[in-house]
């Protein structure tokens, strides 16, 4: 009766006698690691963030000081990047842009993501007229000319790390609110769906602890790279001045010295290469989870 | 009369994560123009690899003719070149897979996908093509094939759709006709009306058929000749009369007493199925220098383990791949 | 209906309907129905395995889906134990899930892919709360035993499974609450024909053991044949045929039964030898909108005028033996005689 007995004969040497539970999330993992391109910006991105977190507690330069004369090229007297149009010490200033461009990136991502996760999961699930009005919204956010949109939000409830986040966020959503609503009419139809409502699951169980779980691969890798692009974002606001005035940001030095572009290209070089470097090692990441989370690329 | 088809020592290989595994291990068999040879198995035996490495329509990079021969009209086509392959392929040995619906294109009309089949291989120009392509629509018996030829494959029910399959794969009137479970997706009586335009169109082109499935029954009803498949190698082969009267197998045997078929007349008495237990290797154990089905054989005993089965020959043709073949 | 003994009846189905909408072209056109399931009845008796049969359209899997509650029901009444199962609603409807379960037809796509074995069998027991929470690791011991996996499987997931392995899983969840009736969807058609007889055989095993109440869908007369006390014919939503499994096989009345069975290909040289298969033509007319009368009159092949003009009723000319079909004799004889020819 069982798939091993039956008069005699061995049990299947496949048989899962001493095989170890595997999450199919190992699968995921991998793979992932298999893609040295992604594995290395991933590394690159700890290093990152190990530098925003310990980068100015051991270079205590304060940004906002001006420690030189100004414009004092990179690699003299000590000033690896130089100065700027203030005398600032521009490697103090991307040591501590670095904190600020990936804590707005990282907050903003999470808004976009609760937000959209919570609409689109509402939507793909109860449909009707529940989905309609949703998906009105969505759209309605998603035709938002995004830049001119957050610009209207910081001016009027003024710029400061928190409001700039929000107005990131608010622009954000709808993308990850489509993937998510797209997951879920996937998922709904499954036969375990239907399966945990014949257990007796109730509805808010089914959406968050049934079908939300297997509908965060692309989610996910939405998330990722959320986070490049609102970094991108902030730096883009920052570039037009509207930013915290009491921090800096990557943006921020860009565009306080913009006018000096042509004279002193170096303080806007260096941090467009941190801006760069970070964006693209998000990106990296972020092909790299899809790639890994895709089933259609996986060999059954 | 030497054989349409004649494969030798066949050995299929496929790159898995587990490495190379021979999906197909030294297989031989020869197939009669006109006849209708059927290859049983599980899922994973190896049935549509066996297809597919006739058709030169393995996958590419990961799958391979590793050696062995396949000497169709005695020209041997796991050395043709691409161009060759590509001549053969629709034209003189063509195939109908299992899924209808994404085996045709579904932006194109049926007629047109049939008629460009006869474009390429019979070089007909595009009235003629068409024409002949109504023709052919009427053979499989399409209702109002003038109409429908027009439609695309979005509008015809699934049984339509095979036919439409069936239509394109003898355009060219081919020597063989390769069908990879081809009702496996219909219903039953749908799978009935094919049956029955196949057996009418094979005596009209006199092709042969090689019928892949897992149905016995499906076996019984068309077949002159089987091949029982398991794990990649061939256990059993011989005509369908003897070998489902008498299997020389225990994979066979177990496989034809598992399935409880509709007998002519009920009993109130139901035997329980004789199970065969256990489950299909995987491929990381393909072609181990041992019986493959020794895990779940009754008749199980050293030698079986040690060494891979010798094929043994019968009076009758019948060939069975077993040490105790003489004992089932 | 026949009833004899109303208290061995365990699931009582009475003109059950099921339609869905169907989206019309134009916003303004006249709404549209689909009735997948059309008036539809049947019951079975404690510890009897029903058998639902028919292709694909016929309404087979939405009549189970309908009496499971797991789709809403147009018109009619499902009474499981005496109690009227569609009129339950919120708490009521989850704690009586506990005696009606569901077994698959897909074991890829009916077990959660993110939990372990054990945590899927679980499921229904916690959502349920069948029994002490002190109990359920010996219950989900119990039944991993009973369907054949072993202990140490229990802690792995559903893709470290064979297909065979998956439904032995689906089966334990089935049973994890001790329902009373068990609804088995096309159970195992996506499996293996080795792996189904395994599955067919714990399936009977654990009926006996457990006295359990089968519902099984199927399109496999085979298996059917093999596993079902009493048996339904749907055609297009409707029940054309509904009788004993003896009295259905060997003498089929309607002549959808009869094509249906000539057309399942058979080893057995003597059934084919004796009877030329029935053929029929063309497919299932437009489920939206049937042609007037006898849903199977247009590919009827001994179809008359009277049968496009009404539709006929299921009535029982023999004991228990209904067939609705206007060309069936008072004395059970069906208009197609192919169980008489011989060669």
């Amino acid at each position: 009766m069982s798939d091993t007995s039956n008069d005699g004969a061995k049990s299947s040497v496949t048989e899962t006698n001493t095989i170890k539970a595997r999450h199919p999330a190992a699968d995921a993992i991998s793979m992932f690691v298999k893609n040295r391109a992604a594995t290395v910006a991933l590394f690159v991105l700890i290093l990152i963030v190990i530098t925003g977190i310990i980068g100015p507690m051991v270079y205590t330069t304060d940004p906002f000081d001006m420690v030189w004369a100004p414009f004092s090229p990179p690699g003299q007297e000590g000033f690896l990047f130089g100065t700027d149009y203030l005398g600032r010490d521009i490697l103090a200033g991307i040591l501590h842009g670095t904190r600020v461009s990936l804590l707005v990136g990282l907050s903003a991502a999470l808004m976009t993501v609760f937000i959209g996760v919570t609409v689109g999961a509402l939507a793909g699930f109860f449909r009707g007229w529940v989905e309609e009005v949703l998906m009105r919204i969505t759209e309605f956010f998603q035709v938002l000319p995004t830049l001119l949109f957050s610009m209207v939000i910081v001016a009027l409830f003024g710029p400061t790390l928190p409001i700039i986040t929000i107005a990131i966020g608010v622009v954000s959503w709808p993308a990850v609110a489509r993937i998510t609503r797209a997951e879920f009419l996937r998922i709904r139809e499954l036969e375990y769906v239907t399966a945990s409502r014949a257990s007796g699951s109730k509805n808010a169980k089914l959406m968050f602890k049934v079908i939300l779980p297997n509908a965060l691969p692309p989610i996910i890798v939405q998330a990722a790279l959320m986070v490049g692009s609102a970094i991108l974002f902030e730096a883009g606001l920052s570039f037009l001045g509207l930013t915290d005035p009491n921090v800096v940001s990557w943006g921020q030095i860009i565009g306080s010295n913009r006018p000096y572009i042509l004279d002193a290209s170096y303080t806007v070089t260096f941090p467009g290469i941190a801006i760069f470097i970070t964006v693209l090692c998000l990106s990296l990441v972020g092909d790299g989870l899809n790639d890994a989370l895709n089933p259609k690329l996986r060999q059954r | 009369m030497s054989a349409l088809l004649e494969v030798k020592n066949l050995r299929i290989e496929l790159d898995t994560r587990a490495g190379v595994a021979p999906v197909i291990d030294d297989l031989s068999f020869e197939l009669q123009a006109g006849e209708t040879l059927s290859f049983v198995g599980e899922s994973g035996c190896g049935k549509s690899m066996t297809a597919l490495g006739i058709m030169g329509l393995l996958p590419e990079k990961i799958g391979r003719i590793a050696s062995g021969s396949i000497c169709f009209d005695g020209e041997d086509i796991t050395k043709a070149c691409d161009e060759r392959l590509r001549e053969i392929r629709g034209n003189d040995i063509s195939m109908i897979f299992q899924e209808p619906m994404t085996s045709l294109n579904p932006v194109f009309t049926i007629g047109e996908q049939i008629a460009e089949v006869l474009r390429r291989h019979q070089k007909l120009g595009k009235k003629a093509a068409w024409q002949s392509s109504v023709e052919l629509l009427d053979a499989v018996r399409i209702p109002d094939p003038k109409r429908r030829a027009s439609s695309y494959p979005h509008q015809l029910s699934g049984g339509q759709r095979q036919r439409v399959m069936i239509a394109i794969a003898l355009a060219c009137k081919p020597r063989i006709l390769i069908a990879d479970e081809p009702t496996t997706a219909l219903d039953v009586t749908i799978q009935a009306q094919i049956f029955d335009l196949l057996q009418d169109l094979r005596e009209q082109t006199g092709s042969a058929i090689i019928m892949i499935t897992h149905d016995m029954g499906v076996v019984a009803e068309i077949a002159e000749r089987m091949i029982v498949m398991y794990a990649g190698r061939m256990v059993e082969q011989g005509q369908v009369d003897h070998v489902l009267n008498h299997p020389r197998h225990p994979y066979t045997k177990g496989l034809i007493e598992c399935v409880p078929h509709l007998l002519a007349t009920l009993t109130e008495e139901r035997l329980e199925l004789t199970e065969v237990a256990g489950i299909v290797p995987s491929l990381a154990e393909f072609g181990q220098d041992a019986c493959l089905f020794a895990s779940r054989c009754n008749k199980v005993d050293q030698q079986c383990l040690q060494a891979r089965p010798v094929e043994q020959h019968f009076d009758n043709h019948q060939v069975s791949a077993c040490w105790h073949a003489d004992k089932v | 209906m026949a009833k004899d003994n109303l208290t061995d009846t365990l699931l009582d189905v009475a003109n059950l309907t099921v339609r869905f909408p169907v989206k019309s072209g134009t916003p303004f056109a006249k709404k549209q129905w689909l009735k997948a399931v059309d008036d539809v009845s049947f019951i079975i008796k404690r510890g009897e395995t029903l058998a639902l049969v028919g292709e694909s359209g016929s309404g087979k899997t939405t009549t189970a889906l309908a009496v499971a509650r797991l789709v809403d029901t147009h018109a009619g009444s499902v009474d499981l134990n005496g109690h009227d199962f569609l009129a339950l609603a919120g708490e009521e409807l989850r704690t009586a899930r506990t005696r009606l379960q569901f077994i698959f037809q897909d074991p890829y796509s009916s077990l959660n892919p993110r939990l372990t074995a054990e945590d899927i069998v679980r499921e229904p027991l916690e959502s349920l709360n069948a029994s002490d929470k002190s109990n359920h690791n010996k219950i989900i011991d119990d039944l991993f035993e009973a369907v054949g996996l072993r202990p140490e499987q229990k802690k792995l997931f559903p893709h470290q499974f064979s297909g065979g392995q998956r439904q032995r899983i689906g089966i334990a969840r089935a049973m994890a609450t001790q329902p009373e009736l068990i609804i088995c969807d096309e159970p195992v058609s996506a499996l293996d024909v080795a792996v189904q007889a395994q599955i067919l055989n714990l399936l009977r095993k654990i009926q006996k053991e457990r006295n359990l109440t089968y519902l099984f869908i199927s399109h496999d007369l085979g298996v059917v044949q093999h596993m079902c006390d009493r048996i339904a014919v749907m055609y297009m939503g409707k029940i054309v045929e509904y009788a004993d499994r003896l009295s259905l096989f060997n003498n089929p009345q309607h002549p959808y039964t009869a094509a249906l069975i000539s057309a399942v290909p058979s080893v057995d040289r003597e059934r084919r030898s004796k009877f030329t298969p029935i053929l029929i033509p063309g497919d299932t007319p437009d489920a939206i909108n049937p042609p007037p009368g006898c849903r199977f009159s247009s590919r009827c092949p001994v179809a008359k005028p009277v049968c496009s003009e009404s539709e006929p009723p299921l009535t029982a000319n023999t004991d228990d033996h209904f067939v609705a079909c206007h060309l069936v004799t008072d004395f059970g004889e069906s208009p197609i005689t192919f169980m008489r020819l011989s060669h």
